[in-house]
C-alpha cells in the first residue's frame, strides 16, 4: 500500500546512481539532461492537446478558421462559456451527471464493501471460487449482457430513467470489490479478534471497525467510480431518451451534432473544457489515492 | 480423498460461513441477474430471429451463418478492430515501459513529469474524442498545423480511410500514463538488493536492464498486455464521436457495430451473435496469452496468497 502512495511524491534511487556517491560524474549530468530532454519533449506533446483546447474556447469563430494557426487568441472571449449554458441545458446536464454519480458511488461503496469484507475476512466453502469468477467477469465485454440489460430494464419500466445505472450498482462491481478485499485483507487480525472477544458481531465489526479504517480505498473507488459515471456515454446513449434527463457525456455529444453545428468549436470546446475539469481537479487533489488504487492492482497481480 | 471444506465442523466455522454468504449475497445476486443471466440470454438470442418485437424465434446457427458468410460489416469490423489492436498494444506496452524507465531514474522534479504523463489517461470520454476530433481537423487543426513546419502536406486525418487508424493510434498512445503508472509500480518493487549485487559483479546499466529489470517486470507487464488487450478490443466511444465508423467504415469497430446493429436497426438478436464473437475472440487471445505466459512471466518467490 505504501508504494502507491510514494509514486508520485518520490522517485525511487537508482542504485548505479546511489554507488557513485556524491559526486557527480559528467556521465551522470549528460545522462539527467538527456532524460530532460526527452521528458520535456513528452510532456509537450500530452499537453500541446488541452493547451489547444482552452485557447480554442477563448477564440471568436474567425479565429478558429485562419491559416496560419492562431495559438493564443487576440481577444478573451470568455462569454464562450457563460453561452454554452444560455444555448444549451449544460446546467441541467451537469445536475444529471451529478445524480447519477453519487447514487451509483453510493451503490457501489456499499455493495462492494458487503462483498470485500466477505471475501476478505469470512471463510466459507467456494469462497476462492467466487471470488476467481468475481475476477473473470472483469474480462466480460458490456457488450454481451447490453441487450438483455435493455430488454430488462424495459419490461420493469426503467428505461428514460436513473435507475439502471444506480440500482445495479448496489449489488458490487467486480473491480470496487477487489480493491475493498485487498485493503480489508491488509487490516490486522487481532483488531478483529479482540473485538470479537468484546462480543461485537461481525455486521459491527464491518461497519464500526473496518470501514471507519478504510477511508483511503472508500475515497479511491469514490473517485473511479466518480469517473466511470461522469464519462460513460454507451449506458445513458441506451436507456435515456428525453434530452432534459441527460447526462454531461451525452448532452455533449448532443450538441456535438445539432445545437451547434460542428463548426461553432470555440463553443464546443468551452463546454467540453466544463466537462473535463471536474475530472482534471479531482485528479490533481487526489492523486495520490488514484495512483494507490492503479497500484493495488497492478501490483498484486 | 474426502473433501474437507465440504461442511463446517464446529458451530462457530458454521456461524462464519454463513455470515459470509450472507455479506456476498448480493455480489451473487448481481452476478446471476445481471452477468450470467444475461449472458445465457444473450447466447441464447443469438440463435434466434428476434427484432425487439414479439418472441425470438429459434433459428438455430443462421445468423453466425450469415455473419461468416454474408455480412460485409462483419468483415469491417474485424479488420478494424484488429488493426487498432495490432497497432495501438505494442506501442502502449513498449511507450509505456520506456517512459516508466525514464521516470524511475533519480531526477529532480520528477512528479511534475509523473502528473503531466498521468493526466491524459485519466481523461477519457466524450470531450477528449471532441477536443482530439478538431486536433485532427484537416484545414485548422493543430497536428496539421505542426506538420506544415516540417513540410507535410495537411493529411486529413478522419476523413482519409489510410490515414484513420494513425489517428486512433495517436490518440489512443496520448492516454500512455496509464500503463506507465503501473509499470511504475512495478519496477519500484523490485528489490534494491538485486541491484547492488549485480553492479558489485560488475553488470553495468544495460545488462541490468535486460537481466534484472525487464525480467521482475515481467508480471507487470503480463498485466498491462492483458488489460490493454480487453479492453482494445472493446473501443467505442472515441469512434462513435470522431467517426461514426466512417470513412468507408474504416473504424466500424466491433463496439461500433453491435451498437448500431442493436439500437439502431434494432436486430436484436444478430447484436447478440456479434457480441458473442467479439467474446470469444477476447477471451480466446485472453486464454492464450495466459497460457504464453509460463514461459516469459517470472513470479520471484511466487506464491499464492488469499
Amino acid at each position: 500500500m505504501t508504494t502507491g502512495a510514494q509514486i508520485l511524491t518520490k522517485s525511487s534511487a537508482v542504485p548505479a546512481v546511489r554507488a557513485a556517491g556524491l559526486r557527480v560524474s559528467r556521465r551522470q549530468v549528460v545522462q539527467a539532461s538527456v532524460t530532460y530532454a526527452l521528458l520535456v519533449a513528452g510532456s509537450v506533446f500530452l499537453m500541446v492537446p488541452f493547451f489547444w483546447m482552452l485557447s480554442t474556447s477563448l477564440k471568436t469563430l474567425a479565429e478558429v478558421q485562419t491559416w496560419p494557426i492562431v495559438w493564443i487568441p487576440s481577444q478573451f472571449i470568455w462569454e464562450n462559456y457563460p453561452a454554452v449554458f444560455q444555448k444549451t441545458p449544460f446546467g441541467r446536464y451537469i445536475l444529471n451527471s451529478l445524480t447519477i454519480a453519487s447514487g451509483g458511488i453510493i451503490g457501489t461503496l456499499i455493495g462492494s464493501s458487503l462483498a470485500g469484507f466477505g471475501f476478505a475476512r469470512l471463510r466459507f466453502p467456494g469462497r476462492n471460487v467466487l471470488f476467481f469468477i468475481n475476477l473473470t467477469t472483469l474480462m466480460l465485454p458490456a457488450w454481451v449482457v447490453i441487450v438483455p440489460h435493455f430488454m430488462m430494464f424495459s419490461y420493469v419500466g426503467w428505461l428514460d430513467t436513473y435507475l439502471p445505472f444506480i440500482v445495479p450498482a448496489f449489488f458490487g462491481n467486480a473491480y470496487h470489490i477487489f480493491l475493498f478485499r485487498q485493503w480489508f485483507l491488509g487490516i490486522p487480525r487481532e483488531l478483529e479478534d479482540a473485538a470479537r472477544i468484546d462480543g461485537c458481531s461481525t455486521p459491527r465489526i464491518y461497519a464500526q471497525i473496518f470501514m471507519p479504517l478504510s477511508k483511503p480505498v472508500i475515497a479511491t473507488v469514490a473517485i473511479f467510480a466518480f469517473f466511470y459515471y461522469w464519462n460513460d456515454l454507451i449506458y445513458p446513449l441506451v436507456y435515456l431518451q428525453s434530452q432534459m434527463k441527460f447526462p454531461v457525456s451525452l448532452g455533449l455529444r448532443m450538441f456535438q451534432t445539432a445545437h451547434m453545428g460542428v463548426v461553432d468549436m470555440p463553443k464546443m470546446m468551452a463546454a467540453s473544457m466544463m466537462a473535463l475539469l471536474p475530472c482534471v481537479l479531482l485528479f490533481f487533489f487526489a492523486q495520490r489515492l488514484f495512483v494507490q488504487g492503479v497500484v493495488i492492482t497492478g501490483v498484486e497481480k | 480423498m474426502a473433501l474437507k471444506f465440504q461442511t463446517p465442523k464446529s458451530g462457530l466455522a458454521r456461524r462464519e460461513a454463513l455470515e459470509g454468504y450472507l455479506f456476498i449475497l448480493p455480489w451473487i445476486l448481481g452476478f446471476l441477474m445481471f452477468r450470467f443471466g444475461p449472458m445465457l440470454y444473450s447466447l441464447f438470442l443469438s440463435f434466434t430471429d428476434y427484432a425487439a418485437r414479439g418472441a425470438p424465434q429459434l433459428i438455430g446457427f443462421e445468423n453466425y451463418v450469415y455473419m461468416f458468410t454474408k455480412d460485409p460489416r462483419f468483415l469491417d469490423s474485424i479488420r478494424s478492430t484488429f488493426a487498432f489492436v495490432v497497432g495501438y498494444l505494442p506501442l502502449n506496452l513498449s511507450i509505456g515501459l520506456a517512459i516508466a524507465l525514464l521516470m524511475n531514474q533519480r531526477v529532480r522534479g520528477i512528479f511534475v513529469f509523473r502528473s503531466i504523463y498521468y493526466l491524459p489517461a485519466v481523461t477519457s470520454g466524450v470531450a477528449v474524442a471532441i477536443l482530439w476530433q478538431f486536433v485532427f481537423h484537416k484545414q485548422w487543426g493543430i497536428l496539421n498545423a505542426i506538420l506544415m513546419v516540417f513540410g507535410v502536406e495537411p493529411i486529413g486525418w478522419l476523413v482519409d480511410p489510410k490515414w484513420v487508424m494513425v489517428a486512433f493510434v495517436i490518440m489512443s498512445i496520448w492516454g500512455v500514463g496509464g500503463s506507465m503508472i503501473i509499470y511504475l509500480a512495478g519496477l519500484q518493487s523490485i528489490p534494491t538488493e538485486l541491484y547492488e549485487s549485480a553492479a558489485i559483479d560488475g553488470a553495468n546499466r544495460v545488462r541490468q536492464l535486460w537481466h534484472i529489470t525487464l525480467p521482475m517486470l515481467t508480471p507487470t507487464i503480463f498485466f498491462v498486455l492483458i488489460t490493454g488487450l480487453i479492453g482494445a478490443f472493446q473501443i467505442f466511444e472515441s469512434a462513435y464521436v470522431m467517426t461514426g465508423g466512417g470513412p468507408q467504415y474504416a473504424t466500424y469497430f466491433f463496439g461500433l457495430n453491435i451498437y448500431f446493429t442493436a439500437f439502431q436497426s434494432l436486430r436484436f438478436a444478430y447484436a447478440s451473435t456479434l457480441a458473442w464473437m467479439l467474446f470469444a475472440i477476447i477471451a480466446a487471445l485472453t486464454i492464450f496469452v495466459f497460457g504464453t505466459s509460463r514461459r516469459w512471466v517470472f513470479y520471484a518467490g511466487a506464491r499464492e496468497d488469499v
